[in-house]
């Protein structure tokens, strides 16, 4: 059981979306974190090393925030096979779909991107019916 | 200068992951939950975050150049293919396994070492198995 938090994940979107649109503006690149990584990986870090120094933000600052002024939400681990099998699919899937929730969900949701659109539409799909099977039909094996 | 507004951005993505709830996986799962204790919290994350990306994105298609670098890289082509279809699936079926997505993975990963690290591993070996079986 999680709260709805309309209001604060308005805000935490609207903060993800000012981090994306800076991307776009100031940068002229799309703010995907799995390519992102994946470019890291491949020691492909981009002008001025700007990719590894996004991730150090995103990695640092949470922690930061932590100790400042804490969220309310709390943190429910999933199970370590969820976590490892969730992770690989995750992991490969975004590759070879050439994104995630951020490249995809917001930048190319943004841009009205065709791919991205189609993109969302089907991992929603499977997620939705994932949790459906895991929790509803499973009871919950993960 | 650049790396410092790169250091910037992610910090306030990540920020915005902390404070919308997304480093909580039981959040994310909870959303995919229509049939249990649906959260619609997501609506909102992404109902806050398109707008405002939208207009940095319109913002510099009206320019010869990003501000800070040389040129655009921003993906065009239009085309539905089977690798996006077929990736888009896969990632969602780990999405709603785990509960968890790259960036709100490396936004907890210095909260919830323990739990995430497991995941973040995997993600990089899925990553990289599709590279080698691919490229």
């Amino acid at each position: 059981m999680t709260e709805f938090t309309p209001i604060l994940s308005l805000i935490g979107g609207i903060l993800i979306g000012l981090s994306a649109a800076g991307g776009f503006l100031l940068f002229g690149r799309v703010m995907g974190i799995s390519g992102i990584i994946a470019r890291t990986l491949n020691f492909d870090f981009g002008e001025v090393a700007w990719r590894p120094m996004f991730l150090l933000g995103l990695i640092g600052v949470p922690l930061i925030l932590s100790l400042v002024a804490p969220s309310p939400h709390g943190f429910e681990a999933p199970t370590l096979p969820a976590l490892l099998l969730g992770g690989f699919l995750v992991g490969y899937g975004s590759r070879m779909g050439s994104g995630c929730t951020s490249g995809h969900g917001i930048c190319g949701m943004a841009r009205l991107s065709k791919r991205s659109i189609v993109a969302v539409c089907v991992f929603m799909t499977t997620a939705f019916v994932t949790v459906f099977v895991t929790r509803h039909l499973l009871g919950g094996v993960l | 200068m650049s790396s410092v507004v790169a250091l910037i951005l992610g910090g306030i993505f990540g920020g915005g992951l902390y404070y919308a709830g997304m480093t909580n996986p039981q959040k994310i799962l909870n959303f995919l939950d229509v049939a249990g204790a649906w959260d619609p919290s997501l609506v909102f994350v992404m109902g806050g975050g398109i707008p405002v990306a939208a207009i940095g994105y319109y913002l510099v298609t009206k320019r010869q150049a990003p501000v800070l670098f040389a040129d655009i890289q921003i993906p065009t082509q239009g085309l539905i293919d089977r690798p996006l279809l077929l990736g888009s699936a896969i990632f969602g079926i780990g999405w709603g396994i785990a509960g968890m997505c790259p960036g709100p993975a490396f936004a907890a990963v210095l909260l919830e070492p323990q739990a995430i690290i497991g995941y973040l591993v995997a993600l990089v070996l899925g990553s990289l198995a599709y590279e080698r079986l691919h490229r």
